[in-house]
């Protein structure tokens, strides 16, 4: 079996251990595609010192992870449960300093995972100037037009993760994998150095073979392994598959308002003996 | 007036914000400017394209999340709502935080595309349901976007207005400063101006926010609440079910 799937792996494990700690690893936002079944195999074993960029921001798994203490630095757009409202942990990771954290906007998040993509340094950016951000920021850069007279502009370098970590609806045994309009999961396959992706069902079929949907395929160059996880992002949904779980969503946000709660949601969680599929 | 009542209103001043736009964009979390989207579309027989983030039905975008943002940047997108945790008289945006940085004692999950799209499109209408002192200052503690931009900047987009729970303003942006136009019915004017943190101009003439009429209200409550309800399910479901509020005639 394995000769014929080399890039499907036995399990969210195998994927969690190939994430190194202090790995700068990119992670999609909870509307796109989340390897939720990786992110409690990387708290499972204990990961540590991960650099989370949010494509472009990021929700759930970044408040787990932060929670769980593996996260050195967030770099995102913003961190938050959506209606259910601020993601606890990352706020008091913020205010004890137990985080560095790089602020953003989205269209710079986006721009560095171009740039990362085109293998170019840096790319320019019309807008965000006056921001705060652009203070705190001293790795963006702002510059004068050069094609142009007094056009100040801003300057943002790439982004390139080690790791792109997401969960889509299928893959195929040669590690093509389809996310249909859900292109910020190309981007950051593009931009990342390898992309560990957990998928809903293994399709029999190569992806690419079907003209009709082979432009939402990522293709398996920037693939480095897959792993089979029906309901891989729950409680957070997946577009075409399944809703987000409200109700699962509002219990975290409830335990998690205090650190005596998220411990013990955490404890309950990793226990859990199969994944709620 | 009943928070219900309140907030058809602004539903309803916000679509008039939108008169004579091509393509409204509406961002996560927006649930009255994603119901004023809607109604304006509905109003202007479907010349209104609304792209409203975390939709499926009413987002045409392929390219990934960063589409949004190519198209502001191309002047395809002519309106847009933002907010935040603080608004200052200059337009200034803090969606990140008070207090210092980056330790925020309170601490907002983050700037979201606001430093750009403030920037990108014409026309961004500043909404904020709470009107206090809190809300409204002299000055934020943190710019996630800033409200004005020296002359030579490129900026072809900026703040309109701002509409609160309380009044409507107008933002003069060669000023940089809001001028008070109207407020809501039942609002005194001394009630305004104690609830806001910063100075601003009064227009000669301060009018009443126009309350929605019947054949509005029937249009928030039917087909606006139900394209809603994918979204919203719980704003447009109390929208929905109004046992208590009068019914305009035909609707059950």
């Amino acid at each position: 079996m394995v000769e014929h799937l080399p890039k499907v792996a036995d399990s969210c494990a195998a994927l969690a251990a190939r994430i190194e700690d202090g790995a700068r690893l990119a992670l999609a936002p909870d509307y796109s595609g989340c390897a939720m079944a990786v992110i409690r195999a990387l708290i499972q074993r204990d990961a540590r010192d991960l650099h989370l960029v949010g494509v472009p921001q990021l929700g759930l798994q970044a408040d787990l992870l932060i929670g769980a203490g593996c996260v050195a630095s967030v770099e995102a757009a913003a961190v938050s449960l959506g209606e259910q409202g601020a993601a606890p942990c990352f706020t008091r990771a913020v205010q004890s300093g137990a985080i560095m954290l790089k602020d953003s906007t989205c269209p710079v998040i986006h721009a560095g995972l171009q740039a990362a993509e085109k293998g170019v340094p840096f790319l320019p950016l019309r807008g965000i100037l006056g921001s705060d951000l652009v203070r705190h920021r001293p790795d963006w850069r702002v510059i004068d037009n050069p094609f142009a007279e007094h056009d100040p502009i801003l300057l943002v370098p790439a982004i390139r993760a080690d790791v792109a970590l997401f969960h889509a609806a299928r893959g195929d045994a040669a590690g093509n994998v389809w996310i249909g309009v859900r292109r910020e999961l190309m981007l950051m396959a593009h931009a990342a150095t390898s992309s560990l992706v957990t998928v809903e069902r293994l399709a029999e079929q190569d992806l690419l073979a079907d003209d009709q949907i082979a432009a939402g395929v990522i293709p398996d160059l920037y693939i480095d392994a897959l792993a089979l996880a029906p309901k891989g992002a729950w409680p957070v949904g997946l577009r075409g598959a399944y809703p987000a779980d409200q109700a699962a969503l509002a219990a975290y946000a409830a335990a998690a308002a205090k650190p005596a709660g998220f411990a013990r949601y955490l404890t309950d969680w990793l226990a859990l003996p199969d994944w709620p599929a | 007036m009943t928070g219900d009542a309140r907030t058809e209103l602004l539903i309803s001043c916000l679509a008039d914000r939108l008169a004579g736009c091509r393509h409204v964009a509406v961002g996560a979390a927006s649930p009255i400017p994603a119901a004023a989207a809607l109604l304006a579309r509905m109003s202007s027989e479907g010349r209104l394209r609304v792209s409203i983030l975390g939709s499926e039905r009413h987002n045409v975008f392929t390219d990934g999340s960063k589409e949004l943002f190519d198209c502001a940047a191309q002047g395809r997108i002519d309106a847009f709502f933002l907010g935040g945790g603080q608004i200052d008289g200059q337009a200034n945006l803090n969606l990140v935080g008070v207090g210092g940085y980056p330790r925020s004692p309170v601490r907002w999950p983050g700037s979201f595309g606001s430093a750009y799209l403030y920037h990108l499109v014409p026309r961004v209408i500043l909404f904020r349901l709470e009107h206090s002192p809190r809300v409204l200052v002299e000055r934020v503690d943190f710019i996630s976007a800033a409200g004005t931009s020296p002359a030579h900047h490129h900026r072809p987009g900026g703040p309109e207005g701002l509409i609160t729970g309380k009044a409507a303003f107008r933002f003069d942006r060669a000023l940089g400063r809001f001028t008070l136009t109207h407020r809501h019915p039942g609002v005194a004017l001394a009630d305004i101006v104690a609830a806001t943190g910063f100075a601003f101009e009064l227009a000669a003439e301060l009018a009443t926010t126009p309350v929605p009429s019947a054949a509005t209200l029937a249009m928030i409550r039917g087909p606006v609440a139900a394209d809603l309800v994918q979204i919203y399910p719980r704003f447009a479901t109390e929208i929905l079910t109004r046992p208590s509020a009068p019914r305009p005639d035909g609707l059950t």
